[in-house]
Parts: C-alpha cells; structure tokens; sequence
C-alpha cells in the first residue's frame, strides 16, 4: 500500500509541475482582479487567509459559511482506534465523527467554546424527563426519522441499539454506563444470547415514538448517557453483531459507501435524511473522506500543506510539527489551543512499600519538579498547565486548591520533602521503581524527570519501559503485578467521557470497581470516596452536585495517591479551505458535524 | 589507517568519557530547562539546538541534557556491546566452525545445519521479544547490567554462524595441507592438530571478519535501542538518542550527532577491516 501511496504522490506532483506555469500565469493575471474582489468576498470559503490567527476557531467560528457542496478530507494515524459502530465505541473523536451518520437521543449543542456544552435534542424531541426522583428517563423521537434504506426509526431500533451494546463479549469496546444503571432482567446477556428475554423493566417502548428507561438507582445525569452513540437506532435486521462496523445503517446526513478496512472510509449524502427532522446538522459537504494508517506526522504535514482538513483524532499535533509551528507566525495563526477534559497524571500506588506510609507519598508530592512534568509533555502550550488538582477547570465542579504547594516557582519545595521522608523514618530517601508506556516519548520523559527531580531528596527511582499495548491489562493496571515487581508509580492520563464530575470520576476514584486486571484506578482505595461518590451521582441538585465533585477531588490529592501533572492542551492544525470550523468544547476538538468542505 | 586511528580515538574517548566530559561538557542525565523555549514545545533557545561553548552539539529538546555528553557516554554502551557481542561470536563461530571442517562427517553435518537455523532466524522479531518478556532480575544481574548482557547475548548468539561458516571453510582446506598431514602421519592426537597447527593459521581470517562483524553488531545494537529494548532510560546509547530525536525531526541537530556518530565508527571499523584483509590476505584482494 505505501508503493501505491508514494507512486501516486509522485503522479500528482508531476502534474503540478506541468499546470505550474499556467497557474503563475493566471495567479499574476488574476492578482489585481483579487484584490477588488476580496472585500465584498469575505467568507466565500477561500480561505479567508487574513482573518488567520492563533486561536481564531476557539470561541468563535472560523471562515463561516454556508455554501454546500465539496469533499471534506479527514486522515488519521493507524487504523480508525475502535470502530465506528455507534454501539462500540469508546474515543472521543469516534463520538464526534460518528455524528455524521448516525443520531443519538441527544446531542451536545453545534456551537463554538463553552456554548457546544450544553446538551440538545437530536434524535428525540427534547431532553429527558425524569420521573421516580430520577430512576425512570423518558424521550419522545421525532416524527419522519429514516434510515438510510427508508425503513422508519422507531423506538424499538433505540431499545435494541442499547441492548446490543451491552453484549461486552460481541462489541467490547463502547463504555459500559447502561450495563450497569439500567434495571435488566436478572443475567440479561443482550440480544444476541438472550433474543426471547423481555427487557421491558430496563427500556420500555409504550409506542412507536416513546423510549422509557428504568435505571437501578437515580441517577441526575442521564441525559449525558442518552448523548452516548450507543443509543443511535440499530435496526435488528441488518445487525451483523461484531461486523455491523462494516455496514452501519445511517440514521443521519452521510452514509458509508466504502468501508475499506484500514485504508480508506467514504461517506456520501443519505437520501433518507430530511433537514426537517434535523435542526443541529446543517450538513455542507456531498462527500467525506477518510484516509487511515497514514504516518502521524504525514498527518500533520498534510494539514499544513493543505492536502488535508483534519486529523481526525483530534489530539493535536505531534512534537515535530508542534515545534516547526510554533516557531512561525504564519504557520501558528493557523492553529488553534484548546484545553482538553484530560489530567496526566501519576499513580502512587499505596500497596508498594514504602508508599504504604502516606508521609513517604508526600516526599513525592513535595519532591517533584512540577515544571520539570509541564515540559515532558511540550511546555504550556503544546503540554498544559500545570495541575494541582484532577479534576481538569473545564468541567464543572473544579474547585482550585494545592495540597502540596511546589514553591514560588513550580519546581519542588524540597524541605517539605525531606520533613515528609523524616516522618516516614527514612530520611536518606528510598529506592522505588517507575513504570510508563514505551510507545509514548511524552510519558518516558516524564518519568526521566521524576527521576532527576526525586534524586534532589535521596529517592531512587528506576525507570520501566512497559509496552503501551498491555499496559492496563497485563502490568500497571494489575494490582498484583504493581505489588510483586515493586512498581510504586506509575505514568497514568484520564479524560473524562463527557464534561462533568461523574464522567471523570467515577472510572478512576471508585475503589469497588477495582479488578484482577485492567484497572485505570491504580491506586485510589479510599472506601470514604466510594460513599462520596455515590451521595454525589444520587444529588439531583446540580449545583450542590458539582460542589460534591470538587470535594472528593481533593479528598483524594490529600491522600497523595496520585501527583497531579498537567490539564492537556493540544494544538489543533486547523483546516486551510474548510468552511464553518470551531472547536467544541464538548469534544475539545473540532466540531465534524458544523463544518463545510469549501472551495 | 585512518579507520584504525579513529578506533582508537573512539576506544579513549569511550575510557576516559567521564574525564572529558568533566573539561567539555555536563554530566550526561542532567537537566537544563533553561536552555530551552517552552513557548515552542521545549525546543532548544539559541541556533543550531542550542550549541555553545558549554554545549558543544546543542541540548536535547524536552530537558536540555548536553548531547556532546550523551553521545560520548554512548559511544561506552555502543562499543562494549559490539565488542562483547563480537567476542561471544567468535568464541563460539571458531569452535563450532573449527570443529565442524575437522572431524568432517556427521559431526559437520550437525554443526552445519544449526548454522543455517540461526541463520534462517528472524532475529530481530526474536530479539524484541525475548528483551521484552525477561524479568528485571535474572542470573544475578539487574538493571542495565543484565540490559546488556543480554544485548550481547542476543546479537552474539545470532551472529556466530558468519565467523563459523568461514573458520569451517578455512579448516576444510588447511586440513588437507601438507604441514597437517605431516603432523597427522606423525601421530599428532587431533587436539594438537586443532591448537597448534590449524589455529595459528586461523588467526589472520578471524582477526578479519571479527573487525567486520563490530559495525554490523554497532549497528544492530542501535536498531535494538532504536525500538526501545536497549538500556534504560536515562543511559544515554546511540540508538536510543536516535530514537528521542525522530519524535523531534524538524529540530535535525538533535539527530545529526548520534547519526554521525554511528556513522563514522561503522565506517571506520569498516576501513580498518578491510585494510586489515588486505595485509593479513593478499589474495582475497
């Protein structure tokens, strides 16, 4: 596949130098005709070169318009991450991308900034109304919704939808929210094991157009689970289990006419799709495009170059690029920074000793240099902030505080550490491995910085390359593994799943979903937590609620289990010609569904 | 000649680097982020990465370690290696190859056949594997200690059959000449036809292909280090530099010092074998 790749580059570059005469031509013939033109032009998606700064898409939209028509390019590095089956997904990008062709209950709100976190309708006709103080969610589908070979949407695809998703042995992939808060029937397996169990105590169909769904125990914020692709209708019949990814029934504008698995997705207009059911998705581009395995920084040069519209991971742009970028103001001002609902963080994990003794977690919270953790990660713009806290500031319910001040300038109050080792009754230091993901430059320097900073107060640190591959399941998020290799840190990130305290929390704080294997949590074991945590997801009232999660926040720093690095940022490349671009600050990336292929 | 010279050169460089470094630069693993620019990634201040009389390539982006350093205190892991993994190759290639153009027969046919394995062997599938499923301590050794020993395992046991091959080829027709039949006819036990007549005469081919099989093992060594199963962090090693630097490709100095480092001690070694050829085997010019 790269020979073809490089051949046809080579094709097409051999054009360009045949049109290139012909094109200086007509750019000189045409170069005073432009600048007549220009002023009356604005926003006729050509780029709109002047308007170009830093941060432009942040809060506002970029080169609006509202022209149709055009290819829309995406590319990736590797293979698309999961699937694109709505119903076993997992990334952040795939949730945003697969609102091109498929609807959920809701939606987050099509808008630039801090506006795109408000949760909208999009499949149902309004938010969900709680009933049994919050155990009994209804929706309401719209009238006219079809798939894409014109059969009707009705509520009986949403139930089965859910009810696929939770088969984790089929789609493993997607979060497993309704596994767990809805009332299934006893050893419910899904549909595909069990197709003659009535599911009717967890969803409820009472009509074709009405979805009811019984939860376990309340819980405030369902509208955030109906947002999940996993309640984008499936119809039963074209189910092919594990292979559904290969033909997804479209629900929405844009529909997969090639699936070619690990080199290329194109998506074409779905006929079935009317604009009168669809006041979120203003649906410019007749065609998108996504190219997979590409080299990551192929990715970003393409960007640059304008081959490309978007990476459509939307991490933000590798160190190479990030570097050459920043460095040139014409390059920069056609980036933009967003901050990500994402903590990097370390795990400290208790059960190594002598971590066991919380004044030996506390040299390490002292000891660091916290700028040292800021550059392994590429400094305050391409990096982050520095963080004191988990819960990133733009979820609700941050609360800023700083447990283990680092000194005026961020780099390790050193005579707190040697107090704290003093108090542990090892005031020479101790000796402690640390493990991090060897594919990730970013995390073995920050593990190299933990190892410089620490050895300022007599803590050895001995670093361990671990493949990213098995890092959760095989070594770092094994509990028994940490303790017998006497791992006591580990390199650890956590986004959240959708901006709000349980969306973050809940995955990494909760010790009661601790398991053998395969633990995010690596080191929170705090039962008082367990109990905050739950008076949180039960509290209906919103803003004693965010209150809560600020609360259990720093109930966990205090405990010093985990160092607090950075609140990730990226540097997004933004598309040269594509119309309508703007980073949701749902997604921290930009918003698929709102932009428009110009040119 | 000059190939020899730069061996040297190397070899004193790699003895007395902390020595060196002490006069030229600053220790190996130590920070500098003030030498570098976080408003553009951490990318070093200053031209060409930062290079200046106290860092005379430039620092490292992310944490400014001096790269003169580094690639010093690399040339001491890459040469060890190579050397050691180089040695095992030729204990074991001379022996084994020795005794397979000797005793002839099955023995030879054994030998051979193992020969072609190893040399059938996918090794560096097998090398990443095995670095990466062996624990932490092993055969008393830990850290960056057993790290290399097993680097010198696993290039040395896969290199052998090259030298093995040409001492077996080499003793099949030192075996037939008139000074071994002599000596046989006068009844030397084998073990003396091994030691005092085949050896001294093997001498000048295993002093040729073992100066030959150092770049190659330089180079494997990097590659090793390159995809991440070399020494640990923070030990500075060529490949491992090389591999830091190709995250940060737009910044080339970062690159370019490990690269040329590679590059002139693979193509001295080169020279210097084959100069060696030429003068211990005029024929094979």
């Amino acid at each position: 596949m790269e020979v073809a790749l490089t051949k046809e580059r080579a094709l097409r570059q051999m054009r360009n130098k045949r049109t290139s005469v012909f094109a200086a031509l007509v750019a000189i013939a045409s170069m005073g005709l432009v600048s007549c033109g220009d002023d009356g032009g604005g926003g006729d998606g050509n780029g709109n070169a002047s308007d170009a700064e830093f941060n432009a898409a942040l809060d506002a939209v970029f080169n609006e318009s509202d022209e149709a028509g055009g290819t829309l390019k995406f590319g990736t590095a590797g293979d698309w991450g999961d699937s694109v089956d709505p119903g076993n997904t997992y990334y952040g990008y795939s949730w945003n991308f697969a609102r091109l062709y498929s609807r959920a209950l809701v939606t987050f709100k099509v808008a630039p900034g801090k506006a795109s976190e408000e949760l909208v309708p999009d499949l149902a006709t309004d938010l969900g109304e709680a009933s049994d103080k919050g155990k009994t969610w209804t929706y309401h589908l719209r009238e006219g919704l079809k798939f894409e070979d014109g059969t009707p949407i009705t509520s009986a695809d949403v139930k089965y939808a859910v009810e696929r998703s939770i088969d984790k042995k089929v789609l493993t992939l997607g979060p497993a929210y309704f596994d767990n808060m809805l009332n299934w029937p006893e050893g419910y397996r899904g549909p595909y094991k069990d197709p003659d169990v009535n599911t009717d105590s967890a969803i409820e169909t009472p009509d074709e157009l009405t979805v009811v769904f019984h939860l376990k125990a309340p819980f405030a914020g369902f509208d955030y689970l109906a947002q999940l692709p996993q309640t984008a209708p499936v119809p039963k019949a074209k189910d092919t289990g594990a292979k559904y990814k290969e033909h997804v029934i479209s629900s929405g504008p844009y529909k997969f006419t090639t699936y070619d698995a690990g080199k290329q997705y194109v998506l074409e207009r779905n006929d079935q799709w009317s604009a009168d059911t669809d006041p979120i998705r203003p649906a410019l581009p007749d065609k998108i495009t996504v190219q997979l395995n590409m080299n990551p920084d192929d990715v970003d040069n393409q960007v640059i170059s304008g081959d490309l519209d978007v990476d459509v991971q939307g991490a933000g742009a590798q160190p190479a690029a990030i570097t050459k970028v920043l460095q040139d103001e014409n390059l920069k001002k056609w980036s933009d920074n967003p901050t990500l609902a994402r903590t990097w963080y370390v795990s400290i994990i208790p059960a190594v000793k002598p971590l066991d003794n919380i004044d030996c977690r506390k040299a390490i919270m002292y000891g660091v240099d916290h700028t040292g953790f800021q550059n392994a990660f590429g400094g305050p713009i391409a990096g982050g902030d520095i963080a004191t806290t988990m819960l990133p500031p733009i979820i609700p319910g941050h609360q800023d505080f700083d447990l283990f001040p680092a000194g005026d300038d961020m780099t390790g109050d050193l005579d707190a550490a040697k107090k704290a080792l003093a108090d542990c009754g090892m005031p020479d230091g101790f000796e402690t491995k640390m493990a991090y993901r060897n594919e990730r430059p970013k995390e073995k320097a920050t593990a190299e910085a933990f190892q410089q900073s620490l050895s300022r107060v007599g803590i050895k640190l001995t670093l361990q390359p671990e493949p990213d591959g098995t890092y959760f399941s095989d070594t770092c998020g094994v509990p028994k593994w940490t303790k017998e290799n006497g791992v006591g840190l580990c390199t650890n990130g956590w986004g959240a799943d959708w901006n709000d305290g349980f969306g973050f929390e809940s995955q990494i704080f909760d010790s009661r979903a601790i398991r053998e294997s395969g633990n995010y949590n690596m080191s929170v074991n705090i039962p008082e937590v367990d109990q905050m945590l739950d008076a949180a997801s039960n509290e209906l009232d919103k803003a004693k609620r965010e209150q809560m999660w600020g609360e259990i926040d720093k109930r966990v720093v205090q405990d010093a289990v985990v160092y607090p690095g950075i609140y990730a940022k990226g540097l997004l490349l933004r598309s040269r010609t594509a119309t309508n671009v703007f980073v949701s600050e749902a997604y921290q990336m930009y918003d698929y569904i709102a932009m428009g292929a110009g040119q | 000649m000059a190939g020899g010279a730069f061996i040297i050169f190397l070899v004193l460089v790699a003895a007395f680097a902390p020595l060196i470094v002490k006069y030229l630069g600053t220790p190996p693993n130590e920070f500098h982020y003030k030498l570098l620019d976080p408003a553009v990634g951490g990318a070093p201040k200053g031209r060409f990465g930062g290079m200046s009389w106290d860092h005379l390539m430039g620092v490292e982006p992310v944490n400014g370690r001096d790269i003169f350093s580094r690639v010093v205190y690399g040339a001491r892991i890459s040469l060890l290696i190579a050397l050691l993994a180089t040695v095992l190759s030729v204990v074991i290639g001379t022996v084994l190859g020795a005794m397979a153009g000797l005793f002839g027969g099955w023995v030879d046919a054994v030998i051979s056949r193992v020969m072609d394995m190893f040399l059938a062997f996918p090794i560096l599938v097998f090398a990443l594997a095995l670095a990466v499923v062996f624990p932490d301590k092993a055969f008393g050794l830990s850290g960056n200690g057993l790290r290399i020993a097993l680097l010198v395992f696993i290039i040395g046991l896969f290199n052998w059959p090259y030298i093995g091959r040409i001492i077996r080829g080499q003793t099949l027709t030192l075996r037939e000449r008139e000074f071994v039949e002599a000596a046989r006819s006068l009844g030397a036990k084998r073990r003396y036809i091994l030691f005092s007549e085949l050896l001294p005469n093997l001498v000048g081919p295993i002093l040729v292909y073992a100066t030959l099989l150092i770049p190659t093992n330089i180079l494997f060594e990097a590659a090793l280090s390159y995809l991440g199963v070399g020494v640990r962090p923070p030990t500075a090693s060529w490949g491992g530099m090389l591999a830091d630097a190709t995250v940060f490709y737009t910044l080339p100095h970062f690159m370019l010092w490990p690269g040329l480092a590679i590059f002139g001690t693979v193509l001295a070694f080169n020279l210097f074998g084959d100069g060696l050829r030429d003068a211990l085997d005029p024929k094979a010019r």
